[in-house]
């Protein structure tokens, strides 16, 4: 059979980079596959994708050579527009990609451009939404859905163009675990509709092999690294070599001595079976460990009773939310989006004031307290840390919490600097923002926060889009952070920073909390994780089938020795 | 959520049933109009069809709230700066001088002067509501489709609709940007003082321009890969077909048009004198 997609000696080198990021690709990929290109940030996995799409060369420019075919055409004498009509791409960002007002609209995008008369759109941009079921929405605006269905929008605006290749660009990265789980099985599901050859790339293994695919890439500074069935890559120790996740249910495999040579269904949770043998290697590796205790009985920091929230003239946000939070903990704010939980944080932080309730910090009722007052008790680190830098140096973007406030440039320069050397900046403190790297800007944006003297710090979504390294990197920094008196308050939907992490997991869903208990506890309870748009952890599959009544001290006991396996690795 | 200055506001009304090239007919039709003429009496017409037409739109009052306190100051500034500069342009227009009292050096409070702004400031009031109108009665992606239906290259039509869709997203932003500022210190509350605020808020600037230049790069990357820019020509599927009361309309406003312009220009030049 003819490949579909072939990468012949190809490199390609942006016109801004003095490297090239692509190294000598050699790739063909067959009608029909689906295919999963991993990798670390920086590996190169979304530029090959750009290449395969035409973003590359002819809206990102650089120097390509050797060759590459996509469906016959050879892309460099090719245009983005041709390439378009056989390339399929769902960008990252649902949100970021519509254009159009309604769902109807924003479907009939590629139909308008090509043309096609009114009269004849309405059948094609049906039988599209029909395919990923979002026909009973078509006169909603794109924003008011929900994450899973802005998702199955943004699919139905590039199939309803009959397109032979789907290319899907970090499709998990915005999603919370349980959209995340069916955007996977939507995607198996139009593929196996449609016939198309899927290509999906991300960096979150264990999610997209929710349903199963035919090959893995493992890119790695440029280069491939590995291309292999998934079950080999799986039992190989590559992935974690170059940076990439294994599941966390082959980690415990390993924990207890499993040969993962013999284990069938190893690159699929639900059709994983486990010889008697080896599940009483796990049972035996259990009942070795010690049962962790963690318990916090510090006075309350923070407590916030009753509140009720609404904006102006619209819906209730928040109802009589109340819960408490000792000193030193470092928990997680979890639930699905727009269940209130940054909402919360902006009451908390004085944004927002609550038509109802206290909010009490150390003892004092500080419910009416100014913005500016409040930051000095509780810090806002904002997800994105372009929204929050406004200065051009890092010294200044740190120093401008604390000017203004009656220090004299000495004692604000002395400050800046210990809180540098804490955030482990203080060698780049001359240095210009704009040369750092997301992961140091974020440090940055601690940096500004933390200068301040705040005993809360509150983060929204730290480690989103972030690799492996990044995400370990920024959290063991927050673990120093915690560990020297900090308390850390994490909303996150990451299932892994919950477990990795935090002891202690609030879960909101619809404005109200709706459990209040362990991380592990949390995922563990399905009807929970259902409601709160998580998804159970693959260790609590794993937990069930060696016949144990309690996973949730399974599943501690993972987390306990995974802990130490990374404090080691320090 | 944030506070809506200038947007669409979805509604049932006459003016919304119009279709967008209807509305933009008559937003230039009025604007020239209104732009040419110093005829006090054909402005006066034109403030009562603007207003008119506010009211068959069902827009309230308090959704425009923003823009409105922001017109009248404007008006006022307009008018003091107005007579500031040159207090004698009235006279010197109309050819007479009646002095109502006088002020201070070579400031007197002229009649002429007085008709003269009252004329300026109406061009405004008229203009407002019209402007208003057109933004907050027409979907915005029908927008797009009715500006290239005059003619306008639909890449430019496409990314001057674009911009205003994202003017709620950047409000938005701009409110977070603006509340995690406040917490280091930015104040940008009402207690400030203007200066300072104003000072402030241009320190909001590079993070609002960063996120949204992100934005604008997703949105561009999404869009060509969905074959926007592949031909010269492209269909809209949201354009609504011509309907009765929109060539009504259409035929109005050219009327009003004509006639307007044959007043203004009666006495040789476009000023209504009743100083004559």
């Amino acid at each position: 059979m003819e490949p579909i997609i072939s990468f012949k000696d190809f490199s390609f080198q942006y016109n801004a980079q003095k490297q090239p990021t692509l190294k000598h690709i050699d790739l063909d990929i067959y009608p029909g596959e689906k295919i999963l290109i991993c990798g670390a940030s920086g590996s190169g996995k979304s530029t090959l994708g750009n290449c395969i799409n035409g973003l590359i060369p002819f809206s990102l420019n650089g120097k390509m050579e050797g060759e590459l075919t996509v469906d016959g055409i050879k892309t460099k004498d090719s245009s983005i527009f041709e390439l378009s009509t056989r390339v399929g791409t769902v960008l990252q960002d649902p949100d970021g990609q519509f254009v159009g007002l309604t769902v109807a609209e924003d479907i009939a995008f590629a139909l308008e451009n090509d043309c096609v008369v009114k009269e004849k759109m309405d059948e094609q941009i049906l039988e599209a939404a029909r395919k990923v079921d979002i026909e009973k929405r078509m006169k909603n605006a794109p924003y008011d859905l929900s994450g899973g269905q802005k998702q199955r929008v943004s699919m139905a605006g590039v199939i309803v163009d009959d397109v032979k290749i789907l290319l899907f660009d970090e499709p998990l990265a915005n999603l919370d675990p349980a959209t995340g789980k069916t955007a996977i099985e939507l995607i198996d599901l139009i593929k196996k509709q449609t016939d198309t050859t899927v290509i999906i790339i991300e960096h979150r293994i264990e999610d997209v092999l929710w349903e199963k695919v035919d090959r893995i890439i493992l890119m790695d500074d440029g280069r491939i690294v590995s291309d292999s069935r998934p079950q080999d890559l799986l039992r190989s120790d590559l992935l974690s070599e170059y940076g990439i996740r294994e599941p966390l249910y082959l980690t415990l495999l390993k924990y207890a001595g499993v040969d993962v040579n013999d284990v069938e269904g190893i690159d699929n949770i639900k059709e994983l079976s486990l010889k008697e043998d080896d599940k009483k290697k796990i049972r035996e590796w259990y009942d070795r460990q010690e049962k962790p205790v963690r318990v916090n009985e510090n006075e309350y920091i923070l407590e916030v009773e009753n509140v009720d929230f609404s904006y102006e003239e619209s819906e209730q946000i928040l109802f009589d939310v109340s819960f408490r939070i000792r000193r030193g903990e470092m928990l997680a704010i979890v639930g699905k989006n727009g269940a209130g939980k940054s909402t919360m944080s902006k009451v908390i932080c004085g944004f927002e004031r609550a038509q109802k309730g206290k909010i009490i910090f150390e003892g004092k009722d500080i419910t009416d307290t100014s913005i500016r007052s409040r930051a000095s008790h509780i810090g806002y680190v904002m997800q994105n840390p372009n929204q929050m830098i406004s200065q051009a140096m890092i010294f200044d973007e740190v120093a401008l919490g604390i000017r203004g406030s009656g220090l004299s440039e000495e004692q604000i320069k002395e400050k800046v600097y210990e809180t540098l050397k804490i955030c482990g900046l203080y060698e780049f403190r001359n240095w210009p923002i704009s040369a750092l790297s997301f992961g140091q800007k974020k440090r940055v944006t601690i940096a500004s926060i933390l200068v301040m003297g705040p005993q809360i710090i509150i983060l929204d979504e730290p480690t989103a889009g972030q690799d492996l390294r990044h995400y370990t990197e920024i959290m063991e920094f927050l673990k120093e952070l915690n560990k020297e008196g900090k308390t850390i308050v994490l909303i996150t939907h990451d299932m892994h920073l919950m477990l990795e992490y935090t002891d202690r997991s609030i879960v909101f869903t619809d404005g109200k909390i709706i459990a209040d208990d362990s991380s592990s506890a949390v995922l563990c309870d399905f009807d929970l994780t259902k409601r709160a748009s998580l998804k159970e952890t693959s260790l609590f599959k794993v937990a069930t089938d060696i016949g144990l009544d309690d996973p949730v001290d399974f599943v501690d006991c993972f987390i306990e020795q995974d802990r130490k396996e990374r404090d080691d690795g320090h | 959520m944030a506070i809506k200055v200038l947007n669409y506001i979805p509604r049932k009304s006459f003016i919304h049933d119009l279709s967008g090239t209807t509305k933009l007919i008559i937003f230039l039709s009025f604007s020239f109009l209104c732009g040419l003429s110093f005829d006090t009496r054909v402005l006066l017409f034109l403030l009562m069809m603007s207003f008119l037409g506010f009211s068959l739109s069902k827009i309230k009052l308090s959704e425009i709230r923003v823009m409105s306190t922001f017109l009248i100051v404007f008006l006022i500034m307009n008018a003091i700066l107005l007579f500031l500069f040159n207090p004698n342009y009235g006279p010197d227009l109309y050819g007479s001088r009646t002095v109502l009292f006088h002020i201070a050096g070579k400031y007197d409070m002229t009649l002429e002067q007085l008709f003269y702004q009252f004329n300026v400031s109406l061009k405004y009031v008229i203009g407002f509501p019209i402007a208003i109108l057109f933004v907050s009665t027409t979907n915005p992606s029908e927008f797009a489709s009715s500006l290239s239906s005059l003619g306008i290259p639909y890449k430019i039509s496409y990314s001057v609709s674009l911009a205003l869709r994202y003017i709620p997203d950047i409000q938005k932003d701009y409110r977070e940007i603006a509340q995690s500022q406040e917490a280091r210190g930015i104040a940008l509350g009402k207690d400030v003082p203007f200066f300072e605020r104003l000072k402030n808020s241009a320190k909001i600037l590079l993070p609002l321009v960063l996120t949204s230049l992100n934005r604008i790069d997703d949105i561009s990357n999404s869009m060509q890969l969905r074959s926007f820019g592949k031909h010269k020509k492209r269909t809209w599927y949201m354009r609504k077909k011509m309907t009765v009361a929109d060539y009504s309309v259409i035929g109005l406003c050219v009327v009003i048009f004509v006639v307007g312009l044959i007043i203004t220009n009666q006495g040789g030049n476009n000023l209504f004198n009743p100083f004559l």
